[in-house]
């Protein structure tokens, strides 16, 4: 059943946004949550992995966003903006569940394991070009299943969009080894999609639906 | 199934690079011997191409809308707004 309807188009940009966060009006609070919300706990989600902990890093996300939106100097996109605060704050949660990132849980060097081993094509297909629901599911579960320090480094390089050295500073790895890591992490995503999306029946039931 | 690759060694020297040569991150000079190899290794094309559309997926996580549970969004609008 939908929850009651709040209207949240008079803060149909960032700008607008911000200037009403600075107003402490509860209404550009409620509007922030609804628009930057669900992609924090995504990304909060993939990072910690436990939808509790999740949740935790979203509501310090969110808080500290609001404590701190006086001293947000706009430089960056409001969404980019608390999209850091949730990586930092999910990172956190990780050094302190455990003192430190397991980032040693793999090797530096490319393994025999790392070496392409599907060498089927994968069709085009108009339907693939967007991340449905169940393409999502696929690309989730395969990130879920890296060990961490190859997790983190995809996540950080290719979901957050942080560039080589930024991602070596948060994870205090060298450059290299952010390199080395992302692409043993992007390889095993990519044996991981390719049971789905080289399937060949996928492609008959795609046309039989057009 | 045999590993591919097992016993080609340009292949495995040259697999290594391909996240880089996507990325825009090779020397040049790699990027050439790359280049070179792909051009006669269709295998490796097709790694390359699906790897490329590996990264696009992954990519395209961070701006897919996602529906956040209606619990854990009224939890934290009641901890922002004091409700």
């Amino acid at each position: 059943m939908p929850g009651p309807t709040i209207t949240i188009s008079v803060y149909d940009d960032d700008t607008q946004l911000l200037v009403g966060l600075r107003r402490h009006d509860p209404d550009a609070c409620t509007c922030m949550v609804k628009r930057f919300a669900p992609l924090v706990f995504a990304r909060a989600l993939r990072l910690v992995g436990d939808a509790d902990e999740a949740e935790g890093v979203l509501q310090t996300t969110f808080i500290k966003a609001c404590n701190a939106i006086d001293s947000f100097d706009g430089a960056s996109g409001l969404g980019t903006w608390i999209y850091r605060i949730a990586t930092n704050e999910g990172l956190m949660l990780l050094r302190a569940r455990r003192q430190s990132l397991a980032l040693d849980d793999v090797a530096e060097t490319l393994q025999p394991g790392d070496l392409p081993d599907s060498r089927v094509a994968w069709p085009e297909d108009p339907l693939r070009s967007t991340l449905d629901s169940e393409l999502r599911g696929q690309i989730e579960a395969a990130i879920a299943g890296l060990p961490e320090g190859l997790r983190l480094v995809v996540m950080l390089r290719d979901v957050e969009g942080l560039n080589t050295e930024e991602t070596a500073a948060q994870l205090g790895l060298s450059p290299g080894a952010v390199k080395v890591r992302l692409h043993r992490a992007r390889m095993r995503l990519r044996e991981s999609l390719a049971g789905y999306m080289a399937r060949p029946e996928e492609i008959d039931d795609a046309e039989a639906a057009r | 199934m045999p590993k591919l690759h097992a016993n080609l060694p340009p292949c495995y020297d040259l697999a290594r690079q391909l996240s880089a040569y996507l990325d825009g991150e090779l020397p040049a000079d790699l990027c050439h011997d790359l280049e070179a190899h792909l051009g006669g290794c269709p295998d490796c094309r097709v790694v390359l191409d699906t790897l490329g559309r590996t990264v696009q997926i992954v990519h395209a996580l961070s701006d897919t809308p996602v529906s956040l549970p209606a619990d854990v969004e009224a939890r934290l609008l009641s901890r922002l707004t004091g409700a």
